[in-house]
């Protein structure tokens, strides 16, 4: 079985987002980009499903600018087979119902027998790709996963859903978008990165997949939430209680 | 314009974060529900007493039972020839659902809206609440996922909804509901908590969180959350975790009992009326936000605050 992993490059998670000062978006000239850390998990589980023997095959795509091919050779690294990135301009923004699109159509092509995916990017926080291409492909489709086992032609995963877990059995082909405890994902060897270095990794354009990217949304303006500002200190558990009994609350 | 909110229920209640989402959709016109479930009569009649409501559609079958999006997304789709929006409440079933109704109708959502900015314009967050985005749908329908905690819950009495069955309700036959294991607990839900208890990695370990955090919750009837790495570390389940990846919350009072304050968990709790945070490290980035700080050892502070209240 083959296994398909989008992974999307993203500013790096510990780098905090500054909104540029004209209002158009958020400012990504010279700050750490990383792999999108949901999708890192979604690498990991694949690699565990190969090493289990569940998996023959790792295919990581991307729809991003040239340099996401840096990701996806960290997906390589850690393991992934091969690679394929759609390549777009830089600074263009590939929505998620056109990535669902083109990860539709690649999904023609490479039949797998899953698809996971992160369930949501960081970024743009849409929560929404994995659910899309279920809809376009019309493949079951087990959302915020907590434990994934492939057994004879069906996955059974849990689910993390508001107020503990739920388990779905879905047929394969399916797809999975990961949640946070999946699992921890590796990093790579030193070793393992120059090797993904001569991995294969496939260039195409959104036109040779017969899908217009245009945007369905337009941004009209971004900007910083509205800030708080601290308050005051306590001296001591007492002051505190008098605070609690003022606001009615004890 | 005539839009459809999807009725999250239990079975036999409706959920309030139904209610926020009902007055998303009021702000964009004429409030249309649906309630899709196995056995969910008495949901729909609840759901047609809610403010604002003029119709809920109903339907029952079988293959609705566990809110399967695979059997769901196809059944809102064909509804939506009638609308012209379609509202999901931002919960993990709203969530699951919106996106397979939204490329089934080649349209594009806008995922966890903050405020209707006009009839096709919306607020909403990105980079985990960092930025706040304005965006305006060309798409020719709308499909959304609302914030619960950014828009007032409709009233549940004073609507006087019609109700009409829908068919058409099929299993797509590629997904099945094997069970569930949801924590049952007597505490308010912490979405719709009015005083949160959160407690951090200081806690140390399952049984201190236990010992420290509970009873100061008993005390208060306060909902109990945690911050990532408390769940990360096993201290408490998944579905304790506040944070813009876990449950964002805004109770009247977000006490906050040894947590850092990492801007993941700051973007799940930051509209919170009053934040207090207790904490040793009085340079937490907590107390950037907390309304009312107390610098000292928590295994100390918390007991003495449990015992005086």
């Amino acid at each position: 079985m083959k296994i398909l992993v989008p992974v999307k490059r993203v500013l790096d998670y510990n780098v905090k987002p500054r909104v540029k000062s004209d209002g158009t978006g958020v400012d990504l000239a010279n700050v750490k980009m990383s792999m999108n850390p949901f999708d890192e998990i979604a690498v990991e589980e694949a690699i565990r499903l190969k090493e289990k023997g569940k998996a023959t095959e790792i295919v990581a795509v991307s729809v991003g600018p040239a340099k996401a091919q840096e990701t996806l050779r960290t997906a390589l690294a850690m393991g992934a087979d091969r690679a394929i990135l759609v390549q777009v301009d830089d600074g263009v923004e590939v929505e998620p119902l056109a990535v669902a699109k083109l990860l539709k159509a690649i999904a023609d092509e490479e039949a797998p027998g899953l698809v996971i995916l992160g369930k949501q990017a960081i970024d743009d926080d849409s929560n929404q790709t994995g659910q899309m291409l279920g809809a376009l492909t019309g493949w079951g489709q087990a959302t915020f996963a907590n434990t994934v086992e492939v057994g004879d032609g069906n996955a059974t995963v849990k689910r993390e859903i508001d107020g503990g877990l739920q388990t779905v059995t879905v047929k394969l082909p399916a797809i999975v978008t990961t949640d946070l405890r999946l699992n921890e994902p590796r990093y790579a060897s030193l070793p393992n990165i120059m090797k993904a270095k001569s991995k294969p990794l496939a260039t195409k354009s959104p036109s040779e997949y017969g899908v217009d990217i245009a945007p369905r949304l337009k941004t009209l303006k971004v900007a910083e939430p509205a800030g708080r500002t601290a308050g005051i200190k306590v001296g001591s558990v007492d002051e505190l209680v008098e605070k609690l009994k003022a606001m009615g609350v004890a | 314009m005539k839009t459809l909110v999807w009725v999250e229920h239990d079975g036999s209640t409706v959920k309030d974060a139904t209610l926020a989402t009902v007055t998303a959709a009021a702000k964009l016109g004429e409030v249309h529900l649906l309630v899709a479930g196995q056995g969910v009569g008495a949901v729909a009649d609840a759901a047609a007493k809610i403010a604002g409501v003029s119709k809920v559609h109903v339907a029952d079958d079988a293959s609705l039972a566990n809110g399967l999006a695979e059997n769901v997304a196809p059944l809102v789709a064909s509804l939506m020839g009638h609308h012209d929006a379609f509202l999901a409440p931002a919960t993990t079933t709203g969530k699951n659902i919106a996106p397979r109704v939204a490329a089934l109708l080649d349209v594009m959502q806008v995922s966890e809206i903050l405020s209707v900015e006009g009839p096709k314009t919306f607020t909403r967050p990105i980079y985990a609440g960092n930025a706040i985005a304005t965006v305006e749908s060309a798409d020719a329908k709308l499909v959304i996922t609302v914030r619960g905690t950014a828009f007032d819950k409709a009233a549940r009495e004073g609507g006087s909804g019609t109700v009409e069955a829908v068919g058409g309700a099929a299993d797509a036959g590629v997904s099945s509901f094997v069970g569930e294991e949801i924590a049952k607990s007597e505490r308010p839900e912490l979405t719709s908590a009015k005083i949160i208890v959160s407690g951090g990695r200081a806690l140390g370990s399952a049984e201190k969180f236990q010992e420290v955090i509970i009873p100061l919750a008993d005390k208060l009837g306060a909902g109990v959350g945690a911050s990532r790495a408390a769940v990360d570390a096993g201290y408490v389940p998944n579905d304790y975790q506040v944070g813009q990846t876990g449950k964002i919350v805004a109770p009247e009072v977000y006490l906050a009992v040894g947590i850092s304050g990492a801007i993941q968990h700051l973007a799940g709790m930051k509209d919170s009326k009053t934040i207090i945070a207790i904490n040793k490290d009085e340079d937490a980035p907590i107390f950037q936000v907390a309304d009312i700080g107390l610098v000292g050892d928590l295994f100390t502070l918390v007991p003495e605050l449990t015992g005086k209240l």
